[in-house]
């Protein structure tokens, strides 16, 4: 087991080189630079400007020094300049050594479109909100669909178990830049119950949260759904039966327990899908979480910005598979890894 | 020889042939089980009807899609109204709607007849309906029966490829390509030159080929996973085994043997897989990338509508109810072809 999530470990890091050399050919690929403007700036500027972020240097060397700030970590000491704090995602005061010394690692650059910040400050203070966004998200996908599913299967093959799945169905074929606009009209214009827009409050949250989670609350109905209706079948539920269990004891410990399964597996990359995607819901919203980094950063060829959330997100992806496959293992016995 | 047999005698136990039901094929009981199912039917209707609207546009739409009224832009007719009474001017408070019977669904903010767009937009998302799986079919086809027939170091190669494209954030690489072919193709080339006839190819078809080609290269992976496993479980039939030792050449096994059998759960897979790369098309024209303007999508209509949807709803509202039909309609008819094709997963998810 642990042999096989460090195996599983080098693969992502493969990935991520992989994904890397990928985006960084791609982003170089696409004509223009991060300096270019309508009226173009002068040859001297730009000239300071390409040495200053080193994109005068070959293709070559810029991909290796990237990679280079990314991978090895870095011990200061002595005077700190308190720029570094932002250069780097982890900053860790070392308790031992002379002149207060700071293991730093992880720097993913500064972002060429918003000056003063560096990636790793976007990703600060940006990042937090499209997770909140995706973890509120999730909890209505939760709360609508497990239960759905459930009782679609309980009332297997009748109107209601029709009815149920048909709203899942519903679910599934509206893409949020339907739902969103219509939330906003119905509850915000209409009945005037939540702001149209803007983050920071709960009831600025709701509409947000079920635009992005009613899509996936489907999935997870229909995934509760089949799930249950396959352990319904087996032979220990009948055993339960005929033993005289109440049918609640029946359903709720002996069915679900083992229904659940792929339901609970299949969450870790329903919260990546939700957090990588919420991109469309952040701009009707207006949220100021990743989403708008992820056109305004290729459009404007901030090369650090596209490489940082590129990375970012695949390796989000990754993880999230690598624990469902962790958690199916744990969750039933008879997987073993070979 | 053959018309001995079907005039068969007894022969040695064997009763008369003829008293045998006759067999029907996978697809003719497959069509027959589609059409018992109702909600199939209703979608298949309600595509039906979306070809021949995006077909006859031109004969349709009661007005062009292109020309701007601009002393009737934002004007919408009485019944819309009626629905949105938040739109009428009233003094101080109220809407900015201007009353105009003429146009059926009204005009959007350039004067434009959306009825006309909407009519026009049906080709759009139909054209990505139709061709976003047939080049994920050609892309996931080519490489999983490769990776399924090769077997060992091809397969294993081929298959992590695909395990590091589904590592790539969909959404970001797609932003990243659609912007890589429209910025290296789309400004001024010299005529004769791949990226001019690229760029040329891409004009002609009022963007839609990159739109196209954005949509095939982040989307072949899930079919190559699938086709890949049903060869390999098809690899060591008997039929297959039969028609190589007749002397079948691999390509010919494969394309005539294997292809056919694998073809049901291919079909159902894409039917299904058909409203993510509608919404994909509408996702790029929301964010600007999708087809050229004056061209109408649905996307960019919604998108456009969104905008102003607590003046005017019904700028957003009407392009959204059809491609919410559209994407309905297909997801009940994938729904039914898997029904009908494979009856073992009947009421299964």
């Amino acid at each position: 087991m642990v042999k096989y999530v460090l195996r599983r470990f080098l693969w992502m890091f493969l990935v991520l080189f992989v994904i890397s050399i990928v985006t960084f050919t791609l982003m170089h690929a696409v004509p223009g630079g991060p300096f270019d403007r309508e009226k173009p700036l002068p040859a001297a500027n730009l000239k300071q400007l390409n040495e200053k972020y080193h994109l005068d240097d070959p293709i070559l060397k810029q991909y290796a020094d990237y990679v280079g700030s990314i991978v090895i970590p870095k011990v200061t000491s002595g005077k700190q300049v308190k720029s570094l704090d932002h250069d780097y995602l982890f900053n860790i005061k070392l308790p031992f050594g002379e002149g207060n010394p700071t293991f730093r690692w992880i720097n993913f650059g500064p972002s060429f479109k918003s000056t003063s910040r560096t990636v790793n400050d976007i990703f600060r203070e940006n990042l937090p909100i499209s997770f909140q966004l995706g973890l509120a998200a999730l909890a209505v996908a939760m709360a609508v669909g497990i239960p759905l599913g459930v009782f679609s299967a309980l009332k297997h093959n009748t109107t209601y178990d029709y009815l149920g799945m048909g709203v899942a169905i519903l679910g599934v074929s509206v893409p949020v830049i339907i739902t969103a606009p219509l939330l906003q009209y119905f509850f915000s214009v209409e009945l005037k119950w939540v702001p149209v827009s803007g983050w920071g409050t709960t009831a600025q949250a709701i509409l947000p949260a079920v635009a992005l989670g009613f899509a996936q609350s489907a999935i997870l109905a229909r995934l509760t759904r089949a799930s249950l209706l396959q352990v319904l079948g087996e032979d220990y539920i009948r055993t339960a039966r005929a033993k005289g269990m109440p049918e609640r004891v029946v359903i709720s410990v002996h069915a679900l327990k083992n229904g659940m399964i792929p339901v609970i597996t299949i969450l870790g990359p329903l919260f990546a899908a939700l957090v990588t995607g919420t991109f469309v819901v952040e701009t009707i919203f207006g949220i100021p979480g990743m989403g708008r980094f992820f056109v305004t950063s290729v459009t404007g060829r901030d090369y650090p910005v596209i490489m940082g959330t590129i990375l970012l997100y695949a390796m989000f992806l990754v993880l999230a598979n690598l624990l469902v496959d962790v958690a199916y293992a744990w969750l039933d016995p008879r997987i073993r890894f070979n | 020889m053959a018309a001995i047999n079907k005039t068969s005698s007894p022969i040695g136990g064997v009763t008369q042939l003829s008293t045998v039901p006759k067999g029907q094929g996978l697809w003719a009981d497959a069509i027959r089980r589609l059409f018992r199912n109702k909600a199939a039917v209703v979608g298949l209707i309600i595509l039906l009807l979306n070809v021949i609207m995006a077909i006859f546009a031109p004969i349709i739409a009661p007005k062009s899609y292109t020309d701007q009224t601009l002393t009737q832009n934002n004007s919408a007719p009485l019944w819309i109204t009626q629905i949105f009474p938040s739109m009428i001017p009233k003094g101080d408070v109220g809407g900015y709607v201007t009353i105009n019977n003429d146009y059926t669904l009204g005009t959007d903010n350039l004067g434009r007849d959306l009825l006309s767009r909407i009519i026009y937009g049906s080709r759009i998302s139909l054209e990505v309906a139709i061709v976003g799986p047939l080049v994920s079919i050609a892309l996931g086809l080519l490489i999983g029966m490769i990776a399924g027939y090769g077997g060992g170091r091809i397969d294993n190669f081929l298959m992590r490829i695909v395990d590091i494209m589904y590592a790539f954030p969909t959404f970001l690489l797609i932003i990243l390509l659609m912007a890589f072919f429209r910025t290296s193709f789309g400004g001024k080339h010299e005529p004769g030159s791949l990226t001019y006839v690229m760029g040329q190819i891409d004009a002609a078809m009022g963007g839609m080929f990159f739109i196209f080609l954005g949509i095939g290269l982040t989307s072949w992976m899930q079919m190559a996973r699938l086709v890949r496993g049903q060869v390999l479980s098809q690899r060591e039939r008997e039929y297959v085994e039969a028609a190589r030792a007749l002397g079948d050449t691999t390509p010919s096994i494969m394309l005539r043997h294997i292809l056919p059998n694998i073809l049901g759960p291919l079909i159902v897979a894409e039917t299904l897989t058909i409203p993510t790369y509608i919404s994909y098309e509408a996702f790029l024209s929301f964010i600007g990338l999708g087809v050229n303007p004056p061209t109408p999508s649905w996307g960019s209509m919604i998108s456009e509508g969104s905008r102003v949807i607590s003046t005017y709803p019904y700028q957003a509202l009407f392009p959204a109810l059809a491609l919410f039909l559209v994407m309905f309609a297909f997801n009940f008819l994938g729904d039914g072809l898997r029904d009908a094709l494979d009856p073992r997963m009947r009421g299964q998810g």
